[in-house]
Formats: C-alpha cells, sequence, structure tokens
C-alpha cells in the first residue's frame, strides 16, 4: 500500500516538475508547481512526518506559490511579449542546472543508507520541537533572526521608494 | 481495517451532507435575520415561512445558463470554483463533531481524521483556499475581477498571519495540535472534572481569531473581493449559473467550517457545562455533546450575519492597515502576554 503510494507521488511529483518546465503559460507553470509541492507533502506524510507536509503546504503553497502568481498575473505575460533570452544564457543554465542536479545526487547519496524507519515517531510535532529546542537550539535561533533581519530588509527596501502605494510594501 | 474505513466512508458522507444542508439553510437564515434587522418579511414564499426556499434557489441555479466567456481561459475558468469548493470542504475532515461512541463493545469516533497536526491542516486548507478565487478572477479575463481577485488574495494572506499568531498563543497554552485532544482539555462539569473553556484564558487571541476569520470568509465588513458598489461583483463578476452557485456555497461552507473551528478551538467543541453531573450514560453525553456544538456553531453563523447587517464595509485600506498595524502587533502582544502568564502563573 505505502509502496504504491510513494511510486503514485513520486510519478505525479516527477511528471508534473516537468511540466512546470515545459508549459508555455507561466500560469499554468505555478499550477504545476503547486501539484508538485502537495505530491512532496505527501511524501512527508508517507514517512510520519506530518508536520513538516503541514508547514510545506502552508508555507510553500499557500503563501509564497500566491505571491508568485500574484506577480504573474499582475503582468500578464503572453506568449507575445515573453522575454527571449540568448542562446548563452539558456546554455549557461542548462550546465549551472546540471551541476546542481550533480551536487545534489553526491550529497543526498550518503544518506540513504542512514534514512528513518517510516514506523518511528519522529516527525510529530512534539518530536520535533523537543529535537529543535535541545538539540539543534543555537541553528534554529541563529535561521529565525536570519528571516527577522530579511524581513526588516524587505521593510527598508520598500520604504525608500515613496512613490509606491502603503498597499504594495508587503 | 474495512469495518474502520466503511465507517469513515459513512462519516465522511453524513458530514459532506450537514455542511451542504448547513450552508444551503446559511442562504435561507441570512436573507431572513437580514429581513429581520431591516424590519421586513424575507421570503416567505416557496413552502412554510419560505423553507423550501435554498431548493428553490439550488434548482434556479441548476437550470440558468451557463455562460463562459469568449476571452477567458476556459480550463482555469472551470477550475476556479472547483478549487474553491473543493477546499472548503476540505477542512472539516479534521473538526471533532463529537466525543466517541461506544456500540456494541466497538468505539465510533465523531472525527473523520484526528491529526497531531490538526490546527496546520486547517490553515493549510485555508491558505489553499486563495487560489480559487485568485484563478477564477484572473481568467475572467475582466477587470473587476482581478481587482477583486487581487484584493482577496492580499487580504486573505494577510490576515492568516494574524490569525496565525493568535493561535500560537492557544497552542503555547493547551500544548497540542490535535483539534480532538484541545476539546478534551475543556471539558466541562462541575464535578470532579471542570475546566474553563479557552476563551476564558485567551480573550485577546479569541478577538483577533474572529476578527479573522472575518476576513479569510471575505465577509462584510471586509467583503472587499466583491464589493459591489467598487467592481460590479468582485471575481465572480463573469460567473454564471451553479459556478457562481459553488462560489456563493463555498463561501457559506467556509463560515461554517470557521463557526465549527472557533467553537472547537476557544468555546469547548463538544463539551458543555454540567456535562459530567447529569448522570447520563458516556453515549447519551456524547449526542448532546454534538448538539451543543451544533448550537455554538449557529450561534457563531448568526454573529456573522449580525455583523454583516450591522457594520459597513471598510475601506480598502483601512483594512490593510488594521490587518497589519493593528491585529499583527496586538497578537504578538498577546503571544508574550501569555507566556508570562503561563511562565509565573502555573495553572
Amino acid at each position: 500500500m505505502t509502496a504504491y503510494l510513494f511510486y503514485f507521488l513520486s510519478f505525479v511529483a516527477i511528471f508534473s516538475a516537468l511540466l512546470v518546465v515545459f508549459s508555455k503559460n507561466p500560469v499554468y507553470s505555478i499550477l504545476y508547481l503547486i501539484i508538485t509541492f502537495f505530491a512532496i507533502a505527501g511524501h512527508y506524510v508517507l514517512v510520519n512526518a506530518q508536520f513538516l507536509a503541514a508547514v510545506h503546504v502552508i508555507v510553500y503553497a499557500g503563501a509564497i506559490m500566491v505571491l508568485f502568481l500574484y506577480v504573474i498575473m499582475l503582468l500578464n505575460l503572453n506568449k507575445e511579449d515573453e522575454p527571449h533570452k540568448s542562446y548563452l544564457a539558456k546554455i549557461a543554465a542548462v550546465i549551472c542546472a546540471g551541476i546542481m542536479m550533480v551536487v545534489l545526487v553526491a550529497s543526498l547519496r550518503g544518506t540513504m543508507q542512514t534514512a528513518t524507519k517510516s514506523g518511528s515517531e519522529i516527525g510529530f510535532v512534539n518530536n520535533l520541537g523537543k529535537v529543535l529546542f535541545n538539540e539543534f537550539l543555537l541553528p534554529f535561533e541563529i535561521s529565525s533572526i536570519l528571516l527577522l533581519a530579511a524581513m526588516v530588509g524587505v521593510v527598508m527596501v520598500g520604504k525608500a521608494d515613496h512613490t509606491t502605494q502603503p498597499q504594495d510594501k508587503k | 481495517m474495512i469495518a474502520l474505513l466503511t465507517y469513515k466512508g459513512i462519516l465522511v458522507l453524513i458530514v459532506f451532507t450537514i455542511t451542504l444542508a448547513v450552508a444551503a439553510y446559511s442562504t435561507y437564515a441570512e436573507r431572513k435575520i437580514a429581513a429581520f434587522l431591516q424590519d421586513r418579511i424575507g421570503p416567505d414564499r416557496a413552502g412554510p415561512f419560505g423553507l423550501l426556499q435554498p431548493l428553490a434557489d439550488g434548482a434556479k441555479f441548476f437550470f440558468k445558463e451557463e455562460i463562459i466567456p469568449n476571452v477567458s481561459n476556459k480550463t482555469l475558468f472551470i477550475l476556479g470554483p472547483s478549487i474553491a469548493m473543493l477546499t472548503a470542504l476540505m477542512a472539516g475532515v479534521v473538526v471533532p463533531w463529537g466525543n466517541e461512541l461506544i456500540l456494541g463493545g466497538n468505539s465510533y469516533l465523531l472525527q473523520i481524521a484526528d491529526l497531531n497536526v490538526g490546527v496546520l491542516y486547517v490553515f493549510g486548507v485555508v491558505s489553499v483556499g486563495v487560489y480559487g478565487i485568485m484563478i477564477g478572477g484572473w481568467s475572467s479575463n475582466n477587470k473587476f475581477s482581478l481587482l477583486g481577485a487581487v484584493r482577496a488574495s492580499a487580504q486573505m494572506i494577510s490576515y492568516e498571519i494574524a490569525m496565525g499568531l493568535a493561535i500560537i498563543a492557544l497552542i503555547m497554552m493547551t500544548g497540542t495540535l490535535s483539534l480532538r485532544e484541545i476539546s478534551l482539555q475543556q471539558v466541562g462539569g462541575v464535578g470532579g472534572h471542570w475546566n474553563w473553556w479557552n476563551v476564558v484564558y485567551q480573550p485577546l487571541g479569541f478577538l483577533i481569531f474572529i476578527v479573522c476569520a472575518f476576513a479569510e470568509c471575505n465577509r462584510t465588513p471586509f467583503d472587499l473581493p466583491e464589493c459591489e458598489t467598487e467592481l460590479v461583483g468582485g471575481y465572480h463578476t463573469e460567473y454564471s449559473s451553479m459556478k457562481l452557485g459553488l462560489y456563493l456555497f463555498a463561501e457559506y461552507i467556509n463560515m461554517f467550517i470557521s463557526s465549527a473551528v472557533m467553537s472547537t478551538l476557544y468555546f469547548g467543541g463538544f463539551n458543555f457545562p454540567f456535562m459530567h453531573d447529569l448522570g447520563l450514560s458516556a453515549n447519551w453525553i456524547t449526542v448532546l455533546g454534538t448538539v451543543a456544538l451544533f448550537l455554538k456553531i449557529t450561534f457563531f453563523i448568526f454573529f456573522f450575519m449580525w455583523i454583516r447587517w450591522t457594520i459597513p464595509r471598510f475601506r480598502y485600506d483601512q483594512l490593510m492597515n488594521l490587518g497589519w498595524k493593528g491585529l499583527i502587533p496586538l497578537a504578538v502582544f498577546n503571544i508574550v502576554l501569555s507566556g508570562l502568564i503561563s511562565l509565573y502563573v502555573h495553572r
């Protein structure tokens, strides 16, 4: 049962990820990306990481992609006025993406052996909270300060331009 | 396993039917309450007291001509109301509609899924609900629809933050994200178990939550996405027949679900006062608890409508100021306050 679900979710994730790249309409790309996020959230549920799945959906599908969609809808990109990059830029992008994949595969290969058992309850909120606030307290706090700094930075950048509407600050 | 799946399947069907019925009769209640508040009679033609009005409205929606604008993006145009309806129905899964019934030695939980991240699940579903409105508004290819969609999404994202922060204070107090455990913590009764409802400990949090719930459901005073005086009909300007019906229905379902979540989080859920002092068996208390939950939900739905016909609409900048400069700092203050109180006053 779990194996079938895993293959189904993997298929959905990879297929919609490919569609993100290949669809001509950027709005469709975003919608496929949202489906990809849901499939990945499904994978988290399969390894009993319910908290991670919920947060993944809230943050990525619920907040970040809404802002993406927001921007693309307002720009209203069509096929006619779609910006065309030069071939050099395209080839460079492909090479960069390929190198990125090599790095990801290399870094994830080692973790294959130490993968968590699907029966464990490490992904439950209370266990995750205990681990985060005991073993990884310092990295956790540092990353929260990093996020706070980014937020303050955004407010400063937004404030510098007085011509924009007050609503656009976000 | 099969028995469990069958039971859950039946429960899903029951919750689905009740949700639709409540949403349908909310439209009737809305018109009757509006009529009462404005000293009118309201719908009274279809059936006694106009009780068949929702059925007549539903039939009308199905038989109306369906218009899909030529300039619209047809796939997305149909996808929009579908997503709105789907996400509205999904949140009912984690709401504990009652405690457990014990029949013939088996215990039946009156909740479809007791997730240990129930509160976050509700948030996830609510945050995905924005897409229904955004996609529908954009694909209509109409300025008013787009403006309505943009307003809706900005409003919902803004108020989600304050809502989440209000919930964090509650979670700090309850120590769990499961809606069922939160309900069970508020069990009432003068005998051995006497616990206050969470609203007593979190009055400020509840106030922030209910204001945000109004904004999330796009209800007056925050119904700017469909502000008739400025935007014709807002994001559903181009919609007709049952697709419009789905959008309107989704709003009422959202109202029902948020009333249920509010009752569960802050008003004791399926618990009612003196529940262990009546000398009834556990099953009867469960049944009465479900009735009590629905009474609370009915009150909140009435409250939504009461506000709608009492308070005029906000201006858009006022809405944003209230959200970002009013509610978010207040919610942060509430978190600090709750933290200090729980640190120094062990309850």
